[in-house]
């Protein structure tokens, strides 16, 4: 029986090696007559509903909205499943430059992942627009010509959020941090953001990630009493923290802190769980006439209503074929060129510029408070915005930046 | 560290080690009477869950009723499995068996995040146990205690059935027997199939019983799943005994890790079974145990 047992955990073990290297083929190579952008996200796992499919209808609903062409060419999608894994990320996302003839990569959240997708774009020389994907590593130390981070990053969550709470009072900070380069590179910002503004953090705990049960960690806040809990984390870990924070009767005693939010976090609860905290976003859809026409729009195609970072990655694919037809080419040196230090204003992107020094996407930012389930009207109304936070005061001025272009 | 903080971490551990002994006591009873390692046990936890928040959704089921109805259901359905498919494979080597059932785990799975989505659905504690009893520092949930006495509860009565009771006996006899006991005019079939479900039931209990506090998603039983299998290896294949005790103390041994080195938490787990391996292969409580060939 020993040796059955052994051969079972064998069988095991090679079973999910197969499911981890089931490549799903997209479709072949296609002839230059074509402008063939991908989106690479996560489609089957923890970060799957807060952009996945959801981020793949606002993409071709941008390719719509802009006439299905560019330069005369025909615009194709193609979607990719990366799993939150950094080698099967880049994996895929070499293919999709060298096999698939794709001109650009969108979204990739999953910091770890991005990083190492934006290695490839600098390597194959092809554009990579990296949204979901929150660490500012992707325009510090690690940037490159090929690589552009929009919608938000951890410093911009840390200036408005981390500053924001600590000057109204929450001074003490007990850290949750989700151990991988998202998490870390939440803690370090919000960190510095706290100590600018007079306050400290008092404890961390690098917790595993994915993780489902915080309770021990929960036990131990308790027991050091800090102003605020602070969760460096996202998507269900952070869903699942806060589940936790309600049981033991936490936001009584402590306000939360939270480092990144989406509605569809708040859904995955409801409103009441996480009423009452401060969080910045990129954008919302209820924000007004514009992103109101927007969202009724994407709800009417897909039936759901959209995060806000769907949101912008309908902008970020539409001011890349913008770039196209201003470059008079897809090659990727020129429309990187066109992108460089460029100022506009779409749906998402308000105050808008490209700094071309590097990459970062420099736009208005939102402080909002989460709304009591009392007052939510309609589905995904969760968010109350308190104040709109100019781009260059949310973002790292760019004597900070440690960037080589 | 302080006494009372101590104990908090434990009964943080207990709670842990609720789930992870009605799973693997769920996972020794199958393989116990079958020989087969039932991998979709983690979707059946998962299922149970799901029964939960539908049931309460749809026509407003209490949670002390879905706790009953739900591990029925998941139960029914794993009988049905066991009798359209596992039952076909009985006989061959035991990894077909696990094939199968690993791919039924990723088809359930799979099924719930195309209606479902992956980032869960809410389930609350329910009302009446929403409150905190002062455990010295500070408040601990009742609920975490309902967990615990629950999952103890049910625990002792199932080991009890098996080890005192005539229809236990019958079990340990098919276990040890098959054709043997069918002549003795015990329907063994029957007896597979019962079993089955049964084990599928408590995984779905457990299900319930977490649902109020974690995110219910599909992928939670296959998060859940492994740190079972680690318990199963830990206290030994099989033993009924074994599994519940084994369970909570990896509960615990999780919760410790957690507090004492966070990064080392779920690591911690596999290297006790790594250590269990080398100095116990059989496992804790593997070695004496009738049931184990």
């Amino acid at each position: 029986m020993r040796q059955h047992i052994r051969a079972l955990w064998f069988a095991a073990g090679a079973v999910a090696l197969g499911l981890m290297l089931q490549l799903g083929a997209p479709s072949p190579a296609s002839a230059d007559n074509t402008i063939i952008i991908a989106v690479l996200n996560d489609q089957s796992k923890v970060y799957a509903d807060l952009s996945g499919q959801g981020t793949v209808s606002a993409v071709r609903m941008a390719v719509q909205d802009y006439g299905g062409a560019v330069l005369g060419r025909e615009v194709k999608v193609l979607s990719v499943d990366h799993q939150n894994d950094p080698a099967l990320g880049s994996t895929k996302a070499h293919e999709l430059y060298e096999q698939d003839h794709v001109d650009a990569i969108f979204d990739v959240p999953t910091s770890s992942v991005a990083l190492a997708v934006a290695g490839v774009a600098a390597q194959d020389h092809k554009v990579l627009f990296v949204t979901t994907g929150g660490t500012d590593a992707l325009t510090m130390a690690q940037c490159n010509k090929y690589t552009f981070h929009y919608g938000y990053d951890t410093y911009a969550l840390a200036q408005n959020t981390g500053r924001l709470i600590t000057e109204s009072g929450g001074k003490h900070w007990y850290m949750l941090t989700a151990n991988y380069a998202f998490g870390q590179s939440m803690l370090s910002n919000f960190t510095a953001a706290i100590k600018s503004a007079g306050g400290d953090v008092i404890h961390n705990d690098f917790v595993p990630f994915p993780n489902t049960d915080f309770s021990s960690y929960l036990i131990n806040a308790q027991s050091m009493r800090p102003d605020v809990i602070g969760l460096m984390n996202a998507g269900d870990d952070t869903v699942n923290a806060m589940k936790q924070i309600n049981e033991f009767g936490m936001k009584k005693r402590a306000q939360i802190g939270i480092g990144l939010l989406f509605e569809s976090d708040i859904a995955a609860l409801g409103s009441d769980y996480w009423s009452g905290s401060t969080i910045t976003v990129g954008s919302y859809w209820n924000l007004d006439d514009k992103t109101r026409a927007w969202a009724a729009r994407y709800k009417k195609r897909t039936g759901k209503m959209p995060t806000w970072v769907m949101l912008g990655n309908y902008s970020a694919v539409t001011q890349y074929l913008d770039a196209i037809a201003r470059a008079k080419t897809d090659d990727a040196d020129a429309v990187v060129k066109q992108l460089e230090g460029y100022h506009f204003e779409d749906v998402f992107a308000r105050h808008a510029y490209i700094r071309a020094q590097d990459h970062l996407l420099i736009h208005d930012m939102y402080v909002a408070k989460i709304k009591p389930a009392s007052d939510v009207k309609e589905p995904y109304d969760f968010l109350q915005i308190v104040k709109t936070i100019p781009g260059e005061q949310s973002y790292r001025p760019l004597s900070q930046s440690t960037c080589h272009l | 560290m302080e006494l009372s903080y101590l104990a908090l971490q434990i009964f943080n551990g207990l709670v842990s080690g609720a789930y992870y002994a009605l799973l693997s006591l769920g996972l020794a009873i199958i393989f116990g009477m079958m020989r087969i390692v039932n991998f979709a046990h983690g979707a059946m936890y998962m299922l149970g869950a799901f029964g939960a928040y539908l049931a309460a959704k749809y026509v407003g089921l209490p949670f002390w009723w879905a706790l009953v109805l739900a591990p029925l259901a998941v139960g029914a359905l794993g009988m049905l499995f066991e009798r359209s498919l596992i039952r076909r494979l009985m006989r061959l080597d035991p990894l077909y068996n696990l094939l199968l059932t690993f791919g039924l785990a990723l088809v359930i799975e799979d099924f719930m995040k195309l209606f479902f989505g992956t980032q869960g659905t809410p389930y609350a504690i329910p009302a009446s146990l929403t409150g905190m009893v002062n455990l010295g520092i500070t408040g601990y949930p009742v609920y975490r205690l309902v967990v615990i006495a629950i999952s103890t509860l049910v625990c002792l009565i199932v080991w009890i059935a098996i080890e005192k009771t005539p229809l236990g006996a019958k079990i340990r006899a098919a276990t040890e027997n098959p054709s043997l006991t069918q002549a003795f005019g015990i329907d063994v079939s029957l007896l597979t199939t019962l079993v089955f479900g049964f084990g599928v039931a408590l995984a779905a209990l457990a299900g319930v019983l977490n649902a109020p506090t974690t995110n219910v998603t599909p992928s939670m039983g296959s998060d859940i799943i492994i740190t079972t299998f680690a318990v199963v290896v830990i206290g030994g294949m099989g033993s009924i005994k074994g599994s519940i005790l084994t369970g909570f103390i990896v509960g615990i041994v999780a919760a410790l890790g957690a507090v004492l080195y966070p990064p080392i938490a779920n690591t911690l787990i596999f290297l006790l079974m790594a250590l269990i391996l080398l100095v116990r292969p059989s496992g804790l409580f593997g070695a004496t145990e009738s049931g184990a060939r």
